[in-house]
This record gives structure tokens, sequence and C-alpha cells, in this order.
């Protein structure tokens, strides 16, 4: 099984999703420069974290057009798992594989910490390992991760289950002062409608190791590769 | 030929960074500053002997230079 981790100018989490894919057995991950144009042999596609293009214009404005885009969004469209953790994220915003947009954090500041946040749907394709409420512990490092999405987005992402995690206390309550950034409903991780590209502000791959604090993200990776996994066996 | 372009924050979405604006301003001496709104301006020099100019140009501005989920624009020739 073997994971791309798309570096583009400026991905600076490309090494720590390599390393966190690579950690897991059974698994590997390579590194694809973003003006390479095929994902052939590739069973999952993760855009790391960074500053894309220096951020210029908009997070991930620039990315998007990157030679590579067109091959995730056709294996998005082909059922390829796309994970986007924080810049990864507002590249799969911007480019429209995910609806809504990652805009300045309410409180203008950068944040850098550790965060809690509650899995809400636990049968996703990237928190089956999950159960449904479980917590988890992740880092956030971004100044844009207010996610925002209008009235209407907001409804069919709640009635289709697409809101994945929500930040939360570490009482798993959904309130404001657990909020980090401002987003819409305590938002940390969304995935489209088909259930195949998930989005969120926090870093997984920084979390895959006790000694980081938290191996909480290896969940995620271990849910997706077990995905993966299921998937064969279905088409074989 | 130089195009303007303005890109503005929706009047929907939170815009922080002018709200701290506001609050200096009203701060440093003006009370009456009700609301800031900051958004971007771009200064485009481009050839206008080329064919389609308005359509491509609004094009890349829908695409690019904003983002219609929280941004609008206008071009200023």
């Amino acid at each position: 099984m073997k994971f791309a981790v798309i570096q583009f100018p400026g991905s600076n989490c490309d090494q720590d999703c390599l390393a966190a894919v690579n950690g897991i057995s059974g698994v590997s991950a390579e590194y694809v420069w973003h003006k390479t144009t095929s994902l052939d042999g590739f069973d999952a596609i993760v855009l790391p974290g960074g500053f894309s293009y220096g951020d210029y214009l908009r997070c991930g404005a620039i990315a998007r057009f990157s030679p590579i885009m067109a091959s995730v969004v056709e294996a998005a469209r082909n059922g390829t798992l796309v994970i986007g953790t924080c810049n990864g994220f507002q590249v799969l915003c911007e480019i429209g594989l995910l609806p809504g947009a990652l805009v300045r954090n309410r409180g203008l500041h950068f944040i850098c910490d550790m965060v809690t946040m509650r899995v809400e749907v636990a049968d996703s394709a990237f928190t089956h390992g999950c159960p449904q409420g479980s917590l988890l512990r992740l880092p956030i490092a971004h100044g844009e991760g207010c996610y925002v999405a209008d009235e209407a987005t907001l409804r069919e992402l709640n009635e289709r289950h697409q809101v994945i995690l929500r930040y939360a206390t570490p009482h798993g309550r959904i309130d404001p002062s657990a909020n980090p950034n401002g987003s819409a409903e305590n938002i940390a991780g969304i995935c489209n409608r088909e259930g195949n590209v998930f989005g969120l502000m926090p870093h997984p791959d920084r979390a895959c190791e006790a000694r980081l604090g938290s191996a909480d993200g290896r969940k995620i990776f271990e849910s997706m590769i077990e995905t993966i996994g299921s998937s064969r066996v279905r088409a074989a | 030929m130089k195009v303007k372009v303005l890109v503005t924050p929706k009047a929907t979405v939170l815009d922080p960074q002018g709200a701290a604006v506001r609050d200096a301003m009203q701060h440093l001496g003006m009370p009456e500053v009700n609301s800031v709104r900051i958004g971007k301006y771009l200064e485009i020099e481009v050839d206008d002997k080329t064919p389609n100019l308005d359509s491509r140009l609004n094009d890349l501005c829908r695409d690019l230079l904003s983002n219609p989920v929280i941004e609008d624009y206008e071009v200023v020739k």
C-alpha cells in the first residue's frame, strides 16, 4: 500500500507526513513533487501542511493550480482517499474538493497549541478506528484556520454527516471556549459528500508517537489504511 | 493598459483585521468610525490588444484573484 505526499514549494510538514505513514507497518509513503502530473500506483494522497507559495494571495490559492492538482482531483473523483492537513485543507477548499473556506483566526494570532477535538462521525473512512464521541488530542499551528461556510452549506454538512471533527473541551463539550480560531460550529475537519476527501486544520502527522505528546494522529492514518485494505477485499 | 482589481471580504464574513483597525482608529481619536473592512488592491499591467480581455480577466478574478466563497471583486479600468 502506497501513500503519496505532495510537496509544494513552501510545504513544511511533508517530512512529518512521510514519517507518520512510514511509521505504520505495511505501508510506505513517497514524496511527489507538485510539478509531476501522475499519481498512478498510489492508494492514498496526503496534502501536507505548510505555506505553499508563501500563502501569497490566499492560503492555497496558487497551489491549487499546480500541475499535480489535476491528478489529485481525478483521483478524488475516482474514490481515492485524499487527506489534507492544515495548508492541505486550505488547498482542498480552494480547489473546491471541499466546501467552505479558511480565513484569518478570529483572534488574529497564529496559534500553536495542543487541542482536543471530538470525533463526530465514527464510521468515516478516516475515523472508523475511533468510537463516536471519542476525543483526540492533536496539535494545531495556523494563522488562517477559521472555517467559514454559508448557512446552506453548514446545514448540508450537518445533514450529510460530513463534519468529522469539532474542537471540544477536555470533557468533550462543544462550546465557544474550546474553539481556538472562531471556526463555524467549532468545525475542525470535514469530508466531501462521497466521504473520500478529508480536510482538517489539526496535524495528525505531528502526533503519531506518544513521545510527541500524543499518538492520536496515528488513528486517522490507520483508519485510512484499514479503509483501503477493506475496499481491496471487496474489489477482489 | 492598467487594470485595477479590488477584492473585498463578503459582508457576511467576519473580518477580524478590519475590526482591529476600527478599534485602533476609535482609540486614536475617531470614535465616529463604525466599521473597517480590509481587502486587496491589485494593479495589473496588461496588453489591451488581446481578444476577449474582459471575460478572461473576469474568469481569473473569480478563479485566482478572489475566492467567491469569502470575497467579492471589482474590476476598475
